[in-house]
């Protein structure tokens, strides 16, 4: 199965970037005779030897004659193995907005580095915008080895110097290929010359990328853009809401929330184009849906669903980047905003600062924004938004401006969250909710005695959660006693305090979507009861396990000698003996030796985990 | 087997094109579709057709008619717009020449590409059309890859390609004033391959001259072209019938054909696929006038 894969690249002359794209496009055979024709011509021209393979993407006469590139050209070509699209811009700070343009839909950024050269600031402002657009992978092409005699040491030179700087930017995914566009060496085909790269070629890298789970299939989202209503004998009730699926998966019989209505309904059909039946609809699919009841919905309302909805708000923090060359940014004037399918005016409040693409420096006093800068704005729109931060979301992140007696495009945003600075935005960061993490986060708390076979059963549990795929972590009384805990003792009030910090951490943990193994003694049926409260209400799932071993087996086993102490005496309060155990009244789960060894109770555990 | 959730390039390039569709009927007042019977724009119109199912097709379709057409094209424009029940709206190049408002070039018979943007743009006018369909390709012509799919028309109708919108993400925007109006280009990521894919797969019904057949032509600057009511052979051409095929289809005065044996929509896949020379470069005679020619006419309003 053939599938689009878009690559943005951006770089100047000098680097050799229209050279690797002719390079690509003429040994992947893309590049036609006539055109082919036309490049010789217009290169003999100019007094070149043979064909220069940059002329091939200088699309207007505008350019040829200077020599430049003025804006976004789009290049197809196809492999037996997958379609390309190519956006290509130029490299220079003047085409920002362009860059920004081309990398706003793009699966993959290449970015070329001249080898004599190195590391250029142009090439971490590439590498920058590529990262705040949200491009999930990054390759580093490192052109013109030929002109370093191939040399291992130079490539490695610069790979450590661009993955010093890469540390600095959230990049998800960072290739580095040695090529030479002019010879073609690890562009098609893989080099001879350098046997030392074992990677594959760069046209093989972009064919085996993989991107599928790049897009976001978790968070059912729907922005209305259209309401078909036939009104015809055949289809006389028939109520269609068209769009795109802005992420996760919708299917008939699935219940939806409509915004900014609130209400609740559910999915009768899936159309695909042309009224083709659909089990089910997800991310980038034009589809029509039909829902069960009769509400009032148009373009611009959002399905989602009710346990998953995006953040709804009026005051918005944005990354945006000016895109006109006459006006400037305004904080004095309204916007019409673009934002999925809903139009809305928008002020900008303020300006919090430019950002220098160069350095990464933030320039807090910056007046306005003009073409080609990047600034963090406070937004306040006259419609509530539908959003997820653009981080998350592409589709439902981003938005752009419009100047209302131009109307021109002047900015393109990347939405960050609800305004942080607004009274009426609760604490909770609103950015992520629980419901964006991957995984479902919990609290298993084990209690029992010392010599309980606690630690054994804890240690087993998150050995197999974590095999499974869900992230998990022990926190181990007798391990926190060295950091966390380090400076309490075993009173009861340090047990009290101990049990608190404990459950603090373990309620991080489990609203971060991590189950969090608590194996603690915590005698003390108030603390324990303290613990699951603060679970509850944070509506986080809490199990209390009671590793139910009597006394005489865990003094019996008495693995580290602790109770040999305590009945000579040396050691105080230890429980059981001369302090007390309060056992659960009613655990949610109770675990006897009887019952098998630690992996049988552990598999008890897991059982009960998955039906949480 | 586990559902992968991915979509094919094809179904992708479908998706995207329909989203269009329904972008410009949401947002923009009278859009229109130009369709001439050729490929690109029967595909635009099928896709349309499938964006707004099951209700018809919101908006009229336009031909720009320079009277120079191939008569098996008329016939299934015509058959094609009843099929889909939609309203044709005429421009007639031949109109504007009357009226004084065109100056044919090189006597009746002579190219009439450049003049169809005067009845293109009077067909706007006249229609108030806020939004036209057109069929373009960004991987047809040089100046093409660097247009927008929503492309602004100022009042002239002209482009002007140093001052385009910035155009990101699927979020496009078609504001634009009275009088101004913007041109849509569905189809822009498609390559020629692309739609000869789609038209395999969806099954979509083509006039006959898109597959090979028997023809008699002549040789003329390094093309071949049918013999017809306006190409009759000069001084020392000699007429050959030969197996061609379209590649394209313009005004018959200036469409050439290759020679092909490819008789089915799957033959003509494998054929393009082996295709050494662009469409435009085998076939049309006006786009070889300069390095810049689409460039210049674009810029007076051409598509």
């Amino acid at each position: 199965m053939s599938q689009l894969l878009r690559i943005a690249t951006a770089g100047s002359v000098d680097d050799g970037k229209s050279t690797l794209i002719g390079r690509l496009l003429f040994d992947g055979k893309a590049i036609f005779e006539d055109q082919l024709g036309a490049i010789e011509t217009a290169s003999a021209a100019r007094g070149f030897d043979g064909p220069d393979l940059a002329l091939f993407t200088d699309g207007l006469r505008a350019e040829r004659e200077q020599g430049i590139t003025i804006d976004v050209a789009y290049r197809y070509f196809a492999t037996p193995r997958r379609k390309f699209i190519i956006a290509d811009t130029p490299g220079h700070i003047q085409y920002t907005r362009n860059m920004v343009t081309g990398a706003s839909t793009a699966d993959v950024a290449l970015i070329l580095i001249d080898a004599r050269h190195g590391v250029l600031e142009q090439s971490r402002r590439h590498a920058f915008l590529a990262t705040l657009l949200g491009i999930p992978h990054l390759v580093l092409c490192v052109n013109k080895m030929d002109l370093v005699d191939y040399s291992q040491e130079r490539f490695n030179e610069i790979r450590a110097e661009f993955e010093a700087f890469a540390s600095k930017l959230e990049v998800p995914d960072l290739t580095f290929i040695p090529v030479s566009a002019l010879t073609g060496d690890n562009v098609v085909t893989p080099s001879t010359a350098m046997p030392w790269y074992e990677g594959p070629a760069l046209l093989g890298y972009l064919e085996d990328l993989h991107v599928a789970s790049d897009r976001n299939l978790i968070d059912a989202r729907m922005p209305v853009q259209y309401v078909i209503r036939p009104q015809q004998a055949d289809f006389h009730d028939f109520r269609g809401y068209a769009g795109t699926v802005a992420g996760g998966v919708f299917r008939p019989g699935d219940e939806v929330v409509v915004l900014p209505s609130g209400f609740s309904t559910m999915v009768t059909n899936v159309w695909g184009p042309g009224g083709s039946k659909l089990d089910e609809a997800f991310t980038g699919q034009a589809v029509t849906i039909e829902l069960a009841d009769n509400l009032d919905i148009s373009r611009g309302d959002m399905l989602c669903r009710p346990n998953n909805r995006p953040t709804s708000t009026q005051d918005v923090d944005a990354m945006i980047c000016w895109m006109d060359g006459d006006l400037t940014l305004d904080t004095d004037t309204t916007y019409a905003m673009l934002h999925t399918t809903r139009d809305t005016r928008v002020s900008v409040k303020e300006l919090e600062y430019r950002l220098d693409i160069n350095t990464l420096h933030r320039v807090e006093d910056a007046p306005t924004l003009a073409l080609n800068e990047i600034g963090r704005v406070r937004l306040r729109t006259q419609k509530p938004l539908h959003l997820d931060p653009y981080r998350r979301n592409r589709d439902t992140g981003s938005f752009i401006l419009i100047d209302e007696a131009t109307n021109n495009t002047v900015a393109a945003g990347m939405l960050l969250g609800a305004s942080q600075n607004e009274p009426n935005i609760v604490w909770h960061s609103g950015a992520v909710t629980r419901e964006h993490r991957k995984t479902k986060g919990m609290t298993l708390w084990l209690t029992g005695l010392s010599g309980s076979g606690k630690s054994s059963v804890a240690v087993e549990i998150e050995r197999r959660l974590v095999a499974s795929g869900r992230p998990a972590y022990i926190l181990d009384g007798d391990n926190l006693r060295h950091g966390l805990n380090a400076d309490l003792g075993f009173s009861p009030e340090d047990r009290k305090e101990n049990v608190r910090r404990v459950t603090e951490v373990a309620r991080l943990l489990a609203d971060a979507g991590v189950v969090a193994i608590v194996s603690l003694v915590s005698p003390y049926r108030a603390d324990r009861d303290a613990a699951r409260a603060a679970h509850e209400d944070d509506s986080l799932p809490f199990l209390e396990i009671f590793m139910d071993t009597p006394l005489e087996v865990a003094e019996a086993r008495d693995t580290k000698g602790l109770y040999a102490k305590a009945r000579a005496g040396e050691i105080k309060d230890f429980t059981g003996i001369n302090a007390p155990y309060e056992a659960p009244m009613r655990p949610d789960l109770l675990l006897r030796p009887s019952d098998g060894d630690a992996g049988t109770l552990a598999g008890i555990v897991i059982d009960r985990v998955e039906q949480t | 087997m586990t559902q992968t959730y991915v979509l094919t390039d094809l179904d992708k390039l479908e998706a995207e094109a329909v989203h269009i569709f329904r972008e410009v009927a949401a947002t923009i007042e009278r859009p229109a579709l130009l369709f001439s019977g050729g490929k690109d724009s029967v595909v635009m119109l099928h896709l349309a057709a499938k964006a707004f199912w099951p209700a018809p097709v919101p908006f009229p379709v336009m031909h720009i008619d320079t009277g120079q057409n191939f008569d098996e094209v008329i016939e299934f424009r015509d058959r094609t717009v009843e099929r889909f029940g939609l309203r044709l709206i005429i421009a007639s190049v031949q109109d504007d020449i009357d009226a004084g408002r065109a100056k044919e070039i090189g006597g009746p018979l002579g190219p009439r590409n450049k003049l169809q943007t005067v009845s293109l743009l009077r067909g706007i006018k006249e229609n108030q059309f806020g939004a036209v369909f057109g069929g373009a390709r960004r991987d047809e012509e040089k100046a093409r890859a660097k247009e927008r799919v929503f492309s602004f028309r100022d009042e002239f109708g002209q482009w002007d390609p140093k001052n385009q919108r910035p155009e990101l993400w699927s979020l496009y925007n078609g504001r634009h004033h009275k009088g101004e109006n913007m041109r849509v280009f569905p189809l822009s990521n498609w390559t020629e391959l692309d739609i000869w894919n789609y038209i395999l797969r969806e099954e979509i019904e083509l006039p006959e001259l898109y597959y090979a057949h028997e023809r008699t032509v002549v040789a003329r600057d390094g093309m071949l072209l049918a013999v017809n009511r306006f190409i009759q052979p000069q001084g020392d051409e000699e007429p050959f019938d030969v197996m061609v095929r379209f590649r394209t289809i313009g005004d018959a005065t200036c469409t050439g054909c290759v020679e092909s044996h490819a008789t089915t929509p799957a033959d003509v896949v494998t054929e393009v696929a082996a295709a050494r020379i662009t469409e435009r470069g085998a076939t049309r005679a006006d786009d070889a006038i300069s390095e810049a020619g689409m460039e210049d006419r674009k810029k007076e309003g051409y598509f």
